[in-house]
């Protein structure tokens, strides 16, 4: 059974207003246990109401959501106990740290769950350990942090409530180099560590193509595609009409196929691109 | 959700009405609004009834954005109707149960105070749906600027109410994207006693304050960038130029005040 | 040709934030010097000092120690202040924070009002504006109906009207989707061909400054590499070390050279990339 299913999912805004709008039209989605999927498409493809309807934020205008294969709109259940399940870290989430502390920010969530004392500190540590942040920094001010140790305090609040779904917004957005790196390798550090599912939408192919299990494409309020990375790119000339820019590695083994050098397989990433073309010069089979 | 304010919110069209000097604009809807409350009489209603319909059809504004900038203050509405309904006795009891009496005066205050209100707003709509908020404040400015020589920082002010007016539509989403994000922590808005609520109000406020600071402190950046040094020595790009449509406009308020003045003496 | 601007052995420290306490010095002497038309990346990692530069170069900052000169004025002569400002424009990171009106065109106009343009002139150059960064149909709207790249265009149209010699952007489309960055990209490329306006693009995107003349790379406060792109980028490993990256194509190379095969380190776009590799393999084949 998959752990998040949307069934025939519908968003509409500002109903009966000159301004109405479908953000999601009728999607249909599993989310298996423990996958890392990166979700792609361009603004207005209808990702963050996606995303929003996938926690019971919002209500959907039709269809619904199903945690564990139980609805979460059905009568009486928990919406509250559904967003400590489905973790949501927003966009640019360093803006709503509140605490005088990061150690009290990161506590927020896990205080709402009703845990004791106990419970919430060894969360706190633990989740403030897994996004890099040394010890003496729980007792500083947020504000008092970097831009990205900021950002990681922002993540580790969603964390430490240990949902068993986390979906993060573009959480590299507006970072270095380094600060896209640090935080995407400890987003996968985690997901090997608990296991538990992670979605992540994202602008750039390239991170998504380094570091996710399944990709899910949207356009214009719909599903375009739902699959293994070298699957998805398989599909680049689509990809490249809806305005989604290819990883440029792919791009360069597109360019070799039309110069008449071919590979089997995708290339989406440039550890692999190298071994084939070493593989394809040294005339052996690559080695992955 | 909060996204539905319409009140105070430019609808850019070409009518006259949104061709007419601003300044006027306002002197005008002043005019209105002591014409609105001159008397206790009906008169004063159905030239505000006029002037608004008028004003509607000339500024090629839909009923539907009137009905819609109403529809904030319906508890407003209904609260003073049902006070001026149940408060004011006077003239013949129409309805009575043990001690709540409906009189005659009380029916006809409470539906007076009604359409009176809903008057004022769609008159006062109707101002800041054909004027674009900037305009509005060039025009402000340029009616207090007299005041200047009194040493009154006009200028500062408009400027002031400009921005207020720019960043009134980012912060109203900044707040919705605060409210969801602290509610997926887990935050809880919606239960638990008044002093519960209010506690939870400072995790969207905090964050609101903070933005607000960031916001102001990088647009004063930009704006010294792009310039800006006061208000000695600026141009304006939209010049406030009045015309005939202008004087035209405020001659035939100012004849429809004074025919409610007039109207009222004889009657009384 | 008199240079646009010059910095001679720059420094600065903001100061200490609390008593005793060192203050942090941001800029260790940096010297530089921008010409006219010159299309010009500047790439560091958060906290480089790159921003702290960028805000030298139209006096909202003035140096502690050394001197910063644009157009023959010192930005610490107080009486140029608004000639030097107009001579160097700023377009920053959030569109949001930087547009003062509500309807576009009015904010184009905002820099030129506060110059004192008469308002003939003003309604000319405000279109002229529109017109070049693309944004002229979008004059009577709101700045809240715009997407984030249109809101950028804005922005840098309301600096253009200005007439200045040189756009500095800090950042532009760090919080902008694809399609934003290449409108933005696209704009300032344009403005620099056609209009010869000089663009010192501050930004953590390879890819964009990829597409610009030069590229800057500061670390620590000190200017640690000027030169062409094909040049900085084909020091992998030292960009990596700075907390910065490569296009990949580059990297791919790098990687392929390391194994022993001869390939160009200035490699930077998927194209020239296919056509050194195809030649490799052919030759090998053969």
């Amino acid at each position: 059974m998959p752990i998040l299913e949307a069934k025939d999912l519908t968003y509409t805004y500002s109903i009966g207003s000159p301004f109405e709008k479908t953000a999601v039209d009728h999607i249909n989605l599993q989310i298996e246990q423990g996958e890392f999927v990166g979700i792609i498409g361009h603004t207005g493809s209808g990702k963050s109401t996606l995303m929003q309807m996938m926690n019971g934020l919002l209500k959907p205008t039709s269809g619904t959501v199903l945690l564990d294969g139980k609805d979460i709109w059905e009568k009486g259940a928990d919406r509250r106990a559904v967003r400590f399940q489905v973790g949501l870290v927003f966009q640019y989430p360093e803006y709503q740290l509140f605490e005088e502390t990061v150690y009290k920010d990161i506590a927020f969530g896990p205080k709402n769950m009703g845990l004791d004392e106990k419970e919430i500190d060894r969360r706190v540590r633990e989740t403030a350990e897994a996004v890099g942040l040394r010890e003496e920094l729980l007792e500083k001010a947020p504000y008092a942090l970097s831009g990205g140790q900021k950002r990681r305090v922002a993540i580790a609040g969603v964390m430490a409530m240990e949902p068993r779904v986390l979906i993060l917004d573009e959480p590299t957005a507006g970072l270095d180099p380094k600060g896209r790196t640090k935080i995407l390798s400890q987003l996968r550090e985690y997901h090997k560590r608990t296991g538990c599912t992670v979605m992540l939408v994202s602008h750039s192919m390239e991170d998504v193509a380094k570091y996710v299990s399944k990709l899910l494409v949207l356009s214009h309020a719909k599903v375009v595609c739902y699959d293994t990375p070298a699957n998805v790119f398989a599909r680049g000339d689509e990809l490249e009409q809806m305005g989604l820019a290819l990883p440029q590695i792919t791009r360069v083994f597109r360019l070799l196929r039309e110069r008449g050098i071919t590979f089997p397989e995708e290339v989406y990433t440039v550890p692999f691109g190298a071994e084939l073309l070493r593989a394809k010069l040294e005339g052996r089979a690559p080695q992955c | 959700m909060l996204k539905d304010i319409t009140l105070g919110q430019y609808f850019p069209m070409d009518s006259v009405v949104h061709r007419m000097d601003a300044r006027y604009k306002i002197i005008i809807t002043m005019v209105f609004l002591v014409m609105l409350f001159w008397g206790q009489h009906l008169t004063s209603l159905l030239a505000g009834l006029l002037f608004v319909a008028v004003a509607m059809i000339c500024s090629k504004i839909p009923p539907k954005m009137l009905l819609k900038s109403i529809k904030p203050i319906v508890p407003v509405l209904v609260i003073t109707g049902v006070l001026n309904l149940f408060l004011l006795s006077g003239g013949k009891v129409l309805w009575e149960w043990k001690f709540i009496k409906l009189t005659e005066q009380g029916v006809q205050t409470s539906v007076f105070m009604l359409v009176r209100i809903c008057l004022l707003i769609a008159g006062t709509s109707l101002l800041t749906y054909t004027t674009s908020p900037i305009v509005l404040t060039d025009a402000i400015e340029s009616l207090l600027s007299p005041l200047k020589k009194l040493k009154m920082p006009v200028h500062e002010l408009a400027m002031m109410m400009t921005i207020a007016l720019r960043f009134i539509p980012t912060l109203i989403e900044e707040t919705d994207k605060i409210m969801a994000a602290q509610k997926a922590r887990g935050a809880d808005m919606e239960s638990g006693s008044l002093i519960q609520r209010a506690q939870a109000l400072v995790p969207i406020l905090i964050p609101l304050f903070v933005s607000a600071f960031r916001r102001a402190e990088e647009l004063a950046l930009a704006m010294e960038c792009r310039c800006y040094h006061g208000g000695e020595g600026r141009t304006r790009l939209r010049q406030l130029k009045s015309g005939l449509r202008d004087y035209v406009a405020l001659g035939l308020t100012l004849l429809l005040f004074a025919a409610v003045i007039t109207l009222n003496t004889v009657l009384h | 040709m008199e240079k646009l601007i010059t910095i001679e052995n720059a420094h600065f420290s903001y100061p200490a934030a609390e008593e005793n306490a060192e203050p942090t010095e941001v800029l260790k002497g940096i010297s530089l010097e921008f010409e006219h038309g010159e299309l010009v990346a500047v790439l560091g990692h958060n906290g480089s000092g790159k921003s702290t530069l960028a805000k030298l170069l139209n006096a909202i900052l003035l140096p502690t120690e050394g001197t910063v000169t644009v157009a023959g004025m010192d930005t610490k002569n107080e009486e140029k202040l608004l000639e030097i400002r107009q001579h160097v424009g700023m377009v920053f990171q959030n569109p949001d924070n930087q547009i003062v009106a509500t309807i576009v065109e009015e904010d184009v106009a905002f820099g030129l009002e506060n110059l004192g343009v008469p308002t003939d002139e003003m309604r000319a150059r405000v279109d002229q504006a529109l017109h070049a960064v693309g944004m002229y149909e979008f004059r009577g709207h709101a700045p809240h109906q715009l997407s984030g790249g249109q809101k950028q265009r804005v922005a840098i149209a309301g600096i253009i009207a200005m007439r200045p010699d040189c756009i500095v952007l800090d950042e532009p489309t760090a919080m902008l989707d694809p399609q934003g960055r290449k409108e933005v990209m696209r704009t300032i490329k344009l403005l620099n061909r056609d209009y010869g306006i000089t663009v010192i693009l501050i930004t953590h995107e390879m890819d964009e400054a990829a597409q610009c003349d030069r590229v800057i790379v500061i670390d620590h406060g000190t200017v640690h590499m000027d030169d062409k792109p094909e040049k900085v980028f084909s020091h992998v490993q030292e960009m990596r070390d700075l907390g910065l990256d490569v296009p990949q194509p580059t990297e791919l190379c790098e990687l392929l050279r390391q194994a022993g095969y001869d390939l160009d380190p200035e490699i930077m776009t998927p194209e020239a990339a296919a056509d050194a590799i195809a030649k490799l393999v052919q030759s090998q084949s053969s």
